[in-house]
């Protein structure tokens, strides 16, 4: 119970103390003397009436007594914890008047200059409030690893300068899809590999992003994509195995999960939003909807794909494109795309002359889809399709 | 904070480099406030790398990174934070006359005997 206000509390602590401290690492440890303390008295002397500000406060007051202890920190440090010492205590008793800085540390912490995985690895661990262990075991990377990871990352935003800071206008927008991006990278790790479930850390990080940009129509978009494709989880497999949206048991869908989606999308496009993830939770929600309207996810995926350039977009219209115009013009347009080292676009080729009756062809194509796709539930489903296609006499 | 940009310069270094003008844009850049000082580097064939192998220096004759790109010059500069940095970097960079440009905080603190 207590863990839970602690996760939800985490981020927000931490922002303020890195804007009052000025480094993560100074606040990190300031942060968890002060939950380690909480978890202490807490529990005996029932909980503050306001948690933030007393987990605030309390950090900030260990920060500064460490400060004042640290004989070999530098000058200018001393003067800070001086500065600190002279600020009034009352600021702290209040939330409302203490600043919300967490989109000020995820801008830092998705910062361009830093590497693509020590963003991530430093979201989770700052605003997502998982322990280093936890975006390790995520990850599945040696605790060591992700400990230096973390490191090298703290250090480079303290020693290269990365603002603590929300970006001014002009640079806003790309420094925003860094930010999406990583979220969204989050969410696509999968439904965690053991005890940390990816998927939940990025739409709650999503959530905190909406809460803060609520006019962003990428930020609200993202989180309505997250939060449809998250509605199906429980549908998606059965017994280990693969089920396609089609053959899904729709009573498994989490309707909470589609009805929030749907008005956070409803919102994006009220903003005239029309960004790559706008389009993506449009399409997703398309995809939910019986019949499926194959003609308007063309259109989105054709949308889509002028805006990203990118061919597995293609491949995805190629296939609604299938739907309304058969399986030679959905043929004609895989058959321009440069992806011969994707699996999807091997196993949709496959399905694609499957329904053309080329089955010597589809066997090929599933066998180059089957190389390249690891063991589990996927390969399972691409093995049963080539074993269809096999001549009645050879089947088993 | 301070920071260097070192300028990577396209193709091969040529002996009349420092013969040529500066390009006017880069020129502009070096005139202003937020610059505090600059180095244009002789062509990198007049450099020498020295390295450590074990415990002997070893001395090579020519720069460090050998590729087409090479170390032109720096410039210095003063900013509040890598973001302001990086936004003169890729000012210059708009120029297309540099290969590449690397952006390096750098040590505020006095040198001993400085």
């Amino acid at each position: 119970m207590l863990e839970d206000v602690f996760r939800d509390q985490w981020g927000r602590v931490l922002a303020t103390l890195v804007g009052i401290l000025g480094d993560i690492e100074l606040a990190e440890d300031a942060a968890q003397e002060a939950f380690a303390l909480a978890s202490e008295r807490w529990p005996r002397d029932g909980e503050p009436d306001n948690p933030t500000a007393w987990l605030i406060t309390t950090a900030r007051n260990r920060a500064i007594d460490r400060l004042r202890r640290d004989r070999t920190l530098a000058r200018k440090t001393e003067q800070m914890g001086r500065e600190l010492r002279d600020r009034p205590e009352d600021t702290m008793d209040d939330t409302t008047k203490l600043p919300d800085e967490r989109l000020e540390l995820l801008f830092a912490c998705c910062h361009p200059a830093l590497a693509l995985e020590a963003q991530v690895a430093l979201t989770l661990r700052t605003l997502g409030g998982l322990s280093t262990d936890d975006v390790a075991a995520a990850f599945l990377v040696p605790f060591e690893t992700m400990s230096k990871r973390l490191s090298r990352a703290k250090r480079k935003i303290r020693a290269a300068g990365i603002p603590f800071a929300v970006p001014p206008a002009h640079v806003l927008p790309e420094r925003l899809d860094a930010v999406l991006a990583v979220i969204y990278l989050v969410f696509n790790q999968g439904w965690g590999a053991g005890r940390v479930d990816l998927a939940t850390e990025a739409i709650r990080l999503g959530q905190v992003l909406a809460t803060l940009m609520p006019d962003e129509s990428e930020v609200l978009a993202l989180l309505a994509l997250m939060l449809l494709n998250d509605s199906r989880r429980h549908a998606r497999m059965r017994d280990d195995e693969i089920v396609l949206l089609d053959d899904q048991d729709r009573s498994l869908w989490n309707e909470q999960q589609i009805a929030d989606g749907r008005s956070l999308l409803e919102r994006a496009t009220a903003l005239r939003g029309s960004g790559p993830y706008v389009l993506q939770a449009a399409i997703a929600d398309l995809h939910i909807r019986q019949p499926r309207d194959w003609e308007q996810i063309a259109l989105l995926y054709g949308e889509l794909g002028r805006i990203t350039r990118s061919p597995v977009v293609e491949l995805n219209r190629a296939i609604a494109v299938g739907e309304i115009a058969g399986p030679d013009a959905a043929l004609e347009l895989l058959e321009a795309l440069d992806l011969g080292d994707y699996r999807y676009f091997h196993s949709t080729r496959a399905d694609v002359l499957r329904r053309l009756g080329r089955d010597d062809e589809a066997r090929l194509a599933y066998g180059r889809a089957l190389e390249l796709t690891a063991a589990g539930p996927e390969q399972r489903f691409l093995a049963m399709r080539v074993a269809e296609l096999l001549p009645p006499g050879d089947r088993e | 904070m301070k920071y260097a940009l070192l300028n990577y310069s396209k193709g091969a270094a040529s002996g009349e480099r420092g013969a040529r003008d500066m390009h006017p844009g880069i020129a502009a850049v070096l005139d202003r406030p937020d610059v505090s000082g600059w180095v244009r580097l002789q062509p990198a064939e007049s450099a020498t790398t020295v390295t450590l192998e074990g415990r002997t220096t070893l001395l090579t004759d020519g720069p460090f990174v050998d590729s087409k790109e090479f170390l032109g010059g720096f410039i210095m500069i003063e900013a509040d934070n890598l973001d302001e940095a990086l936004a003169v970097a890729a000012e210059l960079q708009a120029l297309d006359v540099t290969a590449a440009i690397e952006v390096r905080p750098v040590f505020e603190q006095e040198l001993g005997g400085a």
